[in-house]
């Protein structure tokens, strides 16, 4: 599944979230947005999964174009989001078990038992997990819930926004180790957000760096690694992430 | 010398139906005119540290200690009263999300003033002027219209200045920073820690700072504390991370991610039970 987006702009009440903003994602592959707040990053995630008022351009995924709010029902099993704060993603008076039920009730599929199980199995959390209230996971755990929640109907588009964000760095790498290790053995496509070059950089092949609605640069991981890059933007970000220095904030 | 902030054998417990939850277990410190970091993991007790020495450890916890003193001031045996003269003016604290900890009916102006007017006897108008100085020592470009401003009318950034603005105005002694960039993008997360850090310098204050970031903490602290449940495994100089020798030590350095670097996957914190022991 390949993704093409060509001059996206949406707008909330007048402002523009994102100005003729273009990007294409092969299949198979892991894609980055890097951004600060407000540069329009999990907008064009959204967009993509038909959350954002679109006004402008095109969002073609595997050669369907897609148009308004609009998905059919292929694509929305198809392609699957992760949201930021695992405390606000799961319903918190559902189990585990509940949650997991309720997208394999939406697209009608059978075998729930099995694939439940599985998905839990899957994510790292044993058959123990099954029936406990997300207020009696970590956040960590709950992340694996979201994730695993995500893979239960077999997606092909993983949209990733923030997965890490609210978690420990310690927790962090194993999520990001168990994203790497969903990715490899499905063969996912993943298009991943996140204020964190570190982390794009360890999970994607090749990044967005978005700056108030705009793409500033598009490059591959490699070159960001390398210090090849374009704009003053994203030389600002890289000094930023190397953690705080006196030299860094005087000049 | 007589170090501003002495901790001893410091613990906070916490009743439970399921029984006694330890929060904190008999850590040890002080603390000089200096900035010390606090690091570990969720859960590993270091913000309960910091809520303990300000005394603002929410019931039903109980907090114990042989020592704890600031300052000449015993503050196992304070009370209401002495909590009250001490927070804001002697010892400030710097929360996570300013869009949780500032007061959202009150204009940040008012809440400046508020630290100054119960503290010192100034006049309206001295305190309105010393706010003004204090947000624009925050960089705050327009300080006369943002003295204005509610909470939500401001960014996150321009809201932890303000946090810090509001902590640092009556010019106290020791200053408790929980998390205070983590809510914060990277760009204004340097600016924050750069105002902080002269701001901390230029007045001799003691910094703690809280965060489960060991990179960030070090880069910006003389001296670390590492936490993992309840009890310090390693102190360190700043200069000497790159030696930490306690392995939970190591696994918080090795476990971020870092550009130009492939490390597929990536090392897996430990956890083992003998180092909680």
């Amino acid at each position: 599944m390949t993704i093409r987006i060509e001059n996206l702009s949406v707008t909330f009440d007048g402002f523009q979230a994102l100005k003729s903003v273009s990007i294409a994602v092969g299949k198979g592959e892991s894609f980055g947005l890097v951004g600060e707040s407000g540069s329009g990053k999990s907008t064009l995630l959204r967009a993509v999964a038909g959350l954002a008022p679109v006004s402008g351009g095109t969002i073609e995924v595997s050669g369907e174009r897609l148009s308004g709010g609009r998905r059919s029902r292929a694509f929305r099993r198809a392609v699957q989001m992760v949201f930021q704060d695992p405390y606000a993603s799961l319903h918190p008076r559902q189990t585990v078990d509940r949650q997991l039920l309720e997208p394999l009730a939406i697209h009608r599929i059978g075998d729930g038992e099995r694939r439940i199980l599985k998905a839990l199995d899957e994510v790292g959390l044993g058959p123990s997990f099954r029936f406990r209230y997300p207020h009696q996971l970590s956040g960590g755990q709950r992340q694996r819930v979201a994730i695993a929640r995500a893979l239960i109907v077999e997606p092909e588009i993983l949209l990733l926004d923030e997965p890490t964000s609210a978690l420990d760095a310690s927790v962090q790498a194993e999520v990001l180790n168990l994203l790497e290790e969903v990715r490899g053995r499905h063969g996912l496509t993943y298009v991943m957000v996140s204020h964190d070059l570190g982390v794009v950089t360890h999970m994607c092949g090749r990044l967005a760096v978005m700056k108030g609605g705009e793409v500033v640069e598009t490059l591959s991981a490699a070159d960001l690694a390398g210090s090849r890059v374009v704009s003053d933007y994203t030389r600002r970000l890289m000094v930023a992430s190397k953690g705080f220095s006196r030299e860094a904030v005087s000049g | 010398m007589t170090p501003l902030l002495t901790v001893g054998n410091l613990s906070v417990t916490y009743p439970t139906r399921t029984g006694v939850v330890e929060a904190v277990r008999g850590i040890s410190f002080e603390l000089g005119r200096e900035r010390l970091g606090i690091v570990g993991e969720s859960g590993s007790g270091k913000s309960q540290t910091g809520r303990a020495i300000m005394g603002l450890t929410p019931p039903p916890g109980i907090v114990r200690a042989d020592a704890l003193s600031f300052s000449g001031v015993d503050l196992l045996k304070a009370g209401a009263s002495t909590w009250r003269d001490m927070r804001g003016s002697r010892m400030a604290m710097i929360l996570q999300d300013p869009k949780f900890s500032l007061n959202p009916v009150l204009t940040i102006g008012r809440q400046i003033t508020e630290t100054l007017r119960h503290h010192e006897n100034v006049s309206k108008r001295e305190a309105r002027r010393r706010a003004l100085d204090m947000l624009e020592a925050v960089q705050i470009a327009d300080p006369e219209r943002v003295f204005g401003l509610y909470p939500h009318e401001v960014s996150g950034g321009m809201g932890q200045r303000a946090m810090i603005a509001m902590m640092l105005v009556c010019g106290p002694e020791l200053l408790i920073a929980d998390e205070p960039t983590s809510a914060l993008d990277v760009t204004v997360q340097l600016e924050v820690l750069g105002i902080l850090d002269r701001l901390v310098r230029d007045n001799g204050m003691g910094l703690i700072f809280i965060s489960h970031d060991l990179r960030l903490v070090s880069s910006f602290c003389d001296r670390v504390l590492v936490m993992y449940a309840g009890r310090i495994v390693e102190e360190l100089a700043t200069a000497d991370l790159s030696k930490a020798t306690h392995p939970y030590t190591r696994g918080l350095l090795d476990c971020t991610p870092k550009i130009g670097e492939s490390r597929h996957p990536l090392p897996v914190l430990e956890r083992r039970k003998e180092w909680a022991a």
